[in-house]
């Protein structure tokens, strides 16, 4: 039974309260992508057995969707950041390094 | 390898059973096999009995990272079904189903498969039209299944609370020749007729490379060294993305957990398996007893095998409306698997980007049924290169946009 | 025999009898007994029965690791099996029947098992009954389930008497255990001002120092937890819980806690198990050790109890096991057993210690001062007796078994050292580390369960972390509260561990068989599981056949996989495996551990929430008006919707034919309010739609409504609805009943994930307003008649809305149709709905007016052709299959689901296509109906070319009308495909336009 900051309320609260919604930084392919293109973002995921960069939406809260940095074989969380972004924000990422050190995620490490 | 038989077992008690060998050989790797299957669980060891006993390959090696069976083969709840909507899920699931009826005597050991009758019951309208589109499906499909009412549901399982506050049972799909078997006795049964073919089974060894020359698998590299095959079949369920990293490609699969848990064991209450997708538990009674109880999945990326505890209390709460008598029992144990889930939640039994490296995953929440038609259908595939069981499964399906999605009868497809 | 003691009793109040039954037979115990202890003092020592071989069991302990005194208890909506006799407190009237056997506890046929026992090693099921094959469903199966199972299942015709709640709570340190080690632990952690729960299984605070002796800072142990408990209970941030198990930690510090409240007072008012959720930052558990049995042959027979236990109902209850009892062990802390049942005036003819002769410790000492025969280097070659032990056979440690000497006894105290409590450390991924000196498992505080940041979140206290002395426990309790405290935030307060005496101790000596080297015979009789029968020859069994893995051996013998979960079993069972195997035990390894501790009730699994508060029920504003007049309910999500309204005399299938019919000649109402109804607002709203829909939203004008399309991005047809431009920046868009939240979450989702910089707002409004449909031919003049706007044809055009007032209600009136009918959808706030719905059935009645149902709803759409999503789709649909090209914009660049309808498999022509269907003889297809093309494919499958989506009888035209998908169908209009029955009939059916009412279009357009 996970717990969660949602870094939009602010509120710190049980896994019932939130949505998990799968891989976070999925660029998305429209009509002119590639069919490898197009099945990559649809369907391909990483599904690591370490760093997991997620999306989660506090749907019994406030409603927002935010993203996570968790570790799929402790659980551990590293870190909650806004889901308008791009990568994650530094301070997540070096706090994962000092934690699992090596790690890498796409083009973030 | 010697029979299993009564009549053994009474010559055995006369010498204190000092007689009976080992159920499988614990041999060292060989430097080569014609086929090498990574994962001893049932669809590997099946992959691999099939291969011997359909195609006369038996130059195969096993190889498991941890025990044979010690993955989702001997941690979920053992319902053997086949009355899937779609084509393709129909064909594999009746395929295994008809396998499992005669598997103790083709294995000389007793997975104790009891044809007990599966119902799924349907509690919305919109499930008894999903259910009834099944029925009719099925029989095209020639796999016996049934629309009943909610009288003869009561029938057959006579603790069902058919007048339930929110839900009240409208009827359901019944399939009379589904059950239940022995989990851990199919990976070990067919674990023993391998290795009586001169397979290996291989335990305790982890594959830490797959090699590769221009572009065709060439071999694996273990904890227990290098080994060379001419074929490769990775059937590793949760683990496939790891695999699927060391041969190069990727796969729409994701890893969440599945959790089950069962009951003190009571005297016999129950003689069906009965599954509840709208209220979303199943139920069944064990061979010893024990009530056995499942639910949905878990919705994050986990690999801890442990979920959490509120999908365990929904489930219950669940079953304890349509089941009352459930509310006055105790949970004894619960647990949770670690299940890959593919983008249309059917499974992948395909060739891969690599020459000569064959991919079975995906199963969900679905495999265990599937053991000996997957296992059949792999083999196959492995052996001739394709096969009528496998040719949907193919992952190129997601990028056709060729989905085979069971949810749209059942909302859930277990 | 076994009887009440005249003297001791410490948890007795002897001054209240109480009167019980078992087996029918009343007998009397004393407020404060547990039912074991009470059964034990009326020499009832036979219990129950064994699973496998039915073989007489007894009370083996004194608490929850118990896996012999199994009964069942209660009546009725109170039955309830498999309750254990040691953690049941006695209560007035309390009626208790053994279990597992028939016809009687005495003489039970089952017991033929036992004869049979060397037919029935380790795994023989899956040697045999695999010929002929139906006899395993027909003949085996059900024989073996009956034999099988414990107590009798509860009857399905009672419900459960009992209610149950859940708690929340949260806390800094939860200390699991209120043994000295656990009070202590609180005590330090509760001086740093943290809030600390204790929680303690039993009904008594103090756990074994009360009952083992020793002193604390001078006083009795008794003295010492009377203090501390009293100091702990004046702090305002403890609290202390009793008769509260922790029944599992799981991830990120949250721990089940169970709490019997009335257990042992099933009179009482209020739930009866309370389920607590606890979030903790840190946990202790202090839950303390057990003692594990020796393995010789004969141990399983009843009167052979834990040395511990046998102590236990000494102090505790004043019961003795047994007139004379045989002590056997192979450490030091059974000689308080024996010198226990010395000062308690009762016999004990030698005590057999395995560990060679060597300097006498203190207890050693004692006990020969007592007059106490000590053997050491002895073991029992085995036990006689059968339903009752009438002695032992004492041979050598180190041999063979070679008998030495008969000793009478009718009690056998056994001790094979104690294996620290580690379940609650292990539940969510604490490892272990094996000690040599206990010959145990004992936490690996470097590795402890991980919490949400990585840190660990439990720490171990006392003989839970491998201590043994009182000394040693209460530092490391002390320790482990001051840690837990720090760890959770706080300053932690010098607090000092308290000074305590106790025995200097002989080293144990592990003992995994006695004797030694027992031959085959002796082993087949040494019990390690004794719920499931598993003994020392079957653990062997399995290595020999290659189970060699410590969850294969466990499997393949079920060792461990009784109701005690292995409690008394595990370190044994996998002792003799890794002795088998020749490896070292940490080599081994220990199975899992799951939850529960001990086995917890689904009813307090469940809670509050069963019956009618089983899930939320959403009613809409006019769903009492709805029950009133006969509505049969369709349940669509959490909503109630009304199926149909029954008029007295009708089926509900009359009910539908009759509203079917008078909504196209009159006039119909419908409860349209659980329509999902979103509003989507901001200069970007429209582009954002255009996104959303395959349709284009942007142009759609202020004052018009236009039907949608919505698809998810992997390009299926997820829900539809009529979007309303309310103004230049405000869309309002309908949704399926179904689709409200989901759709709403799906807006949201895109508009922060993916377009964030795009200014618009959603909001779902489904539940502020109440939805009322007016349809049929005399609609306009309903509504005329409550007045207040201009509904002609010139003034409010089909596909319009407009905000006006109809009969005093403020209401937002849309002019369209599902039903291809004259028809307006009026929204009005939800508090006026029913006044509302009153108002126009009071109009109505002069027009014929009569409220419809959702399957009336059905079939005008159906006569019309229109689809229903979750009936003509179903996650598998495109637009493009239904014909609804014309929806889907070619001018956009971009929407959703567009780049996934570009794949090969989507623009395939082989994929099938709505068509209408028309059997020949007037009669209805069978709804799902699959339709057959020729022969079979390679599966051997029929070739299927099409399906029924929607069927129903036309009571307005009079006959069967079904909408399907078939193959190439709008191309093979006229033509006449078959599809087979389940009832072994074919049905035919000719393909035809799916528009089967009205294909003009001429009713709504007056």
């Amino acid at each position: 039974m996970l717990i969660l900051n949602c870094p939009c309320c602010g509120v710190t609260a049980e896994e019932t309260e939130f949505h998990a919604g799968g891989e976070a930084h999925l660029k998305r392919f429209g009509p002119d992508s590639s069919n490898e293109d197009f099945e990559n973002y649809m369907f391909m995921r990483q599904n690591p057995k370490g760093v997991h960069l997620e999306r989660w939406r506090h749907n019994n809260g406030c409603g927002k969707w935010f993203h996570a940095a968790r570790c799929t074989m402790t659980l551990e969380v590293f870190g909650t950041y806004s889901a308008q972004t791009y990568e994650p924000p530094k301070e997540i990422c070096d706090l994962i390094s000092a934690k699992r050190p090596g790690w890498s995620w796409g083009a973030f490490s | 390898m010697k029979r299993y038989s009564a009549f053994a077992i009474a010559r055995e008690a006369t010498r204190y059973h000092s007689g009976w060998e080992r159920a499988w050989r614990a041999p060292e790797p060989k430097t080569k096999y014609d086929a090498i299957i990574i994962g001893a669980g049932g669809h590997g060891l099946a992959t691999a009995y099939y291969l011997g006993k359909n195609f006369g390959i038996t130059n195969v090696a096993i190889i498991e990272k941890g025990w044979l069976g010690g993955g989702n083969t001997g941690r979920n709840t053992t319902i053997i079904r086949s009355n899937y909507l779609q084509d393709p899920s129909a064909a594999i699931y009746e395929k295994s189903r008809f396998l499992y009826e005669t598997m103790s005597q083709d294995l000389n050991y007793n997975v104790m498969f009891s044809p007990r009758g599966v119902i799924m019951l349907a509690q919305t309208h919109h499930e008894v039209r999903g259910y009834q589109r099944t029925a009719h499906a099925n029989a095209l499909q020639g796999v016996p299944t049934e629309w009943i009412n909610p009288q003869r549901v009561k029938e057959l399982c006579p603790i069902i609370n058919l007048e339930g506050p929110r839900y009240p049972v409208l009827g359901g799909l019944w399939q009379a020749r589904g059950g239940t078997a022995r989990h851990d006795a199919v990976a070990w049964g067919y674990a023993r007729a391998c290795s009586d073919m001169g397979m290996d089974v291989i335990q305790q060894c982890e594959v830490t490379n797959i090699r590769r020359e221009g572009g065709k698998v060439v071999g694996v590299d273990t904890t227990k060294g290098a080994i060379d095959c001419d074929k490769l079949g990775i059937v590793v369920a949760g683990h496939s993305g790891d695999l699927a990293n060391m041969a190069g490609f990727r796969l729409p699969l994701e890893s969440v957990a599945l959790q089950a848990l069962v009951s003190e064991p009571i005297k016999p209450a129950m003689d069906v398996v009965i599954m509840a997708n709208t209220v979303h538990g199943y139920l069944s009674q064990s061979d010893k007893g024990e009530m056995v109880i499942g639910g949905g999945t878990d919705g994050y990326n986990n690999y801890t095998q442990r979920g959490s505890f509120h999908h365990v209390e929904e489930t219950v709460r669940a079953l304890n409306e349509t089941f009352p008598m459930l509310s006055r029992l105790k949970m004894l144990r619960q647990w949770g698997g670690i299940v890959d889930v593919t983008g249309d939640r059917s499974p992948i039994l395909s060739k891969t980007p690599v020459d000569g490296v064959f991919i079975n995953c995906g199963w969900g929440t679905g495999g265990f049924k599937a053991i000996p038609g997957s296992g059949w259908a792999m083999a196959e595939l492995m052996a001739k290169g394709h096969s009528p069981l496998t040719d949907e499964f193919g992952m190129e399906r997601f990028i056709e946009g060729r989905f085979i999605d069971e949810s749209v009868a059942a909302g859930v497809a277990h | 025999m076994s009887t009440r003691l005249a003297t001791g009793g410490r948890l007795l109040n002897k001054s209240k009898a109480l009167s019980f039954s078992f087996n029918g037979t009343t007998l009397k115990g004393f407020e404060g007994d547990t039912l074991a202890s009470a059964l034990l003092a009326n020499d009832r020592v036979l219990m129950g029965r064994s699973f496998k071989y039915h073989r007489p069991r007894g009370v083996v302990a004194s608490g929850s690791e118990e896996p012999n005194g199994l009964v069942q208890m209660g009546e009725g909506g109170k039955f309830e099996p498999n309750q254990r006799v040691t953690t049941t407190e006695l209560f007035e009237g309390l009626k208790a029947k053994s279990q597992n056997h028939w016809p009687s506890l005495e003489y039970d046929v089952g017991a033929l098992n036992a004869k049979l026992s060397r037919f029935m090693p380790a795994g023989f099921y899956y040697k045999m009954f695999i010929h002929p094959r139906s006899f395993w469903k027909h003949v085996y199966e059900p024989i073996i389930r009956h034999a099988a199972g414990l107590g009798a299942a509860p009857k399905a015709t009672d419900r459960d008497a009992d209610t149950y709640e859940h708690f929340y709570a949260f806390c800094d340190v939860l200390v699991i255990g209120g043994g000295v080690a656990g009070l202590q632990a609180a005590k330090a952690a509760a001086a740093s001002g943290a809030k600390v729960i204790v929680a303690e299984q039993t009904a008594h605070l103090g756990g074994r120092a009360v009952v083992d002796g020793g002193t604390i800072d001078g006083q009795t142990a008794e003295d010492f937890v009377t203090a501390i408990t009293a100091e702990l209970e004046a702090m305002d941030n403890v609290t202390i819980r009793t008769r509260m198990m922790g029944a599992g930690v799981y991830d990120h510090g949250y721990v089940l806690g169970y709490e019997r409240l009335k257990d042992h007072a099933p009179e009482m008012a209020g739930p009866r198990h309370r389920l607590w959720r606890i979030r903790a930052a840190q946990t202790i558990t202090a839950t303390g050790a057990i003692e594990r049995p020796l393995s010789f042959a004969g141990n399983d027979i009843p009167g052979v109890m834990l040395a511990s236990a046998i102590r236990d109902y000494v102090v505790n209850y004043g019961v003795s096991s047994g007139d004379r009892t045989v002590v056997v062990t192979n450490n030091d802390d059974a000689y308080r057993t024996a010198i226990a049942l010395k000062h308690a005036g009762l016999d004990v003819p030698a005590i057999i210690d395995a560990r060679p002769a060597g300097d006498d410790s203190d207890l050693i000492a004692r006990a020969k001062a007592l007059g106490i025969r000590v053997m050491m280097g002895h073991g029992i070659a085995t036990v006689q007796g059968g339903k009752r032990v009438t002695g032992v056979e004492i041979c050598a440690q180190a041999g063979e078994g070679a008998v030495l000497e008969e000793i009478a006894c009718d009690a056998v105290a056994m001790s094979g050292g104690w294996s620290p409590v580690v379940h609650l450390w292990s539940h969510c991924g604490g490892k272990l580390t094996w000690d040599e000196s206990q010959a145990s498992f004992r936490p690996d505080p470097n590795r402890p369960p991980l919490g949400d940041k990585g840190q660990g979140f439990v720490s171990v206290a006392g003989a839970a972390n491998g201590e043994t002395t009182l000394a040693a426990i209460l530092a490391d309790a002390t320790d482990c509260g001051k840690e837990a405290a720090k760890a959770a935030g706080f300053k932690a307060k010098a607090t000092k561990a308290p000074v305590a005496e106790d025995a200097v101790e002989r080293a144990l000596l592990p003992v995994w068989l006695m004797p030694q080297g027992a031959g085959y015979k002796l082993r087949s009789k040494a019990w390690l599981d004794y719920q499931n029968d598993v003994k020392v020859s079957d653990v062997q069994l399995a290595a020999q056949e290659g189970f060699t893995s410590v969850e294969h051996a466990k499997r393949y013998t079920t060792l461990g996989m009784a109701t005690d979960q292995g409690k008394l079993s595990n370190i044994n069972g996998l002792a003799i495996l890794s002795d088998s195997l020749n490896q070292p035990i940490p080599q081994t390894g220990t199975t899992t551990f799951r939850p529960p501790y001990t086995p917890i009730s689904m009813g307090s699994i469940g809670g509050e929430a069963r019956g009618d508060v089983f899930q939320p029920i959403r009613r809409t504003p006019m769903y009492d008006w709805h029950e009133a007049n006969g509505a049969d309910w369709e349940p669509v999500g959490q909503w109630r919707r009304p199926y149909a309204y029954v008029q007295s005399g009708e089926t509900v299938h009359d009910a539908v034919m009759r509203e079917t019919k008078n909504t196209r000649e009159n006039l119909g109402l419908l409860d349209a309010s659980t329509l999902g109804k979103i509003i989507v607002k901001g200069p970007d709203a429209g582009k954002f739609l255009d996104m959303l829909y395959t349709n284009m939203m942007s142009t759609l004008k202020v004052g018009k409504c236009r039907y949608g399309l919505m698809c998810s991005e992997n390009g299926f047809l997820i829900d539809d609805g009529v979007v309303a431009r309310i103004d230049d920046e405000t869309f309002l868009c309908h949704t399926t009943t179904g689709g409200a939240e989901t759709i709403h979450g799906h807006m949201e989702e895109w508009l922060q994930t993916e377009w964030w910089d795009w200014n618009v707002y959603v909001a779902n409004v489904t539940e502020q307003y109440a939805q009322v449909a007016v349809v049929g031919p005399k609609a306009r003049k309903a509504l005329e008649a409550l007045g207040g706007m201009d509904l002609s044809a010139d003034a409010f055009g089909f596909m319009e809305w407009q905000d006006g007032s109809l009969g005093g209600f403020d209401v937002r009136a849309y002019r369209i149709s599902f039903s291809g009918e004259l028809s307006y959808e009026i929204a009005v706030p939800a508090s006026q709905g029913q006044a509302f719905w009153d108002a126009l059935m009071a109009v109505g009645a002069d027009l014929g007016v009569m409220p419809y149902g959702t399957e009336c709803l059905h079939i005008l759409r159906a006569e019309k052709g229109f689809i229903m999503i979750g009936d003509e789709t179903d996650g598998t649909v495109i637009p493009q299959d239904l014909g609804l090209n014309w929806a889907i914009s070619k001018k956009k660049t971009d929407f959703l689901g567009k780049r996934a309808q570009q794949r090969e498999h989507m623009v395939s022509d082989q994929r099938w296509k709505l068509v209408g269907l028309e059997t020949i003889d007037k009669s209805t297809l069978p709804d799902g109906a699959y339709a057959v093309g020729e022969g079979t494919n390679a599966n051997g499958q029929r070739v299927m070319i099409g399906r029924v989506t929607s069927s129903y009888h036309s009571p307005n035209l009079e006959r069967g009308i079904a909408m399907g998908l078939v193959l190439h169908g709008p191309d093979r209009m006229g033509e006449v495909i078959t599809f087979p029955g389940t009832d072994g009939k074919d049905y035919e059916a000719k393909i035809v336009s799916p528009v089967f009412y009205d294909p003009e279009g001429e009713k709504p357009n007056v």
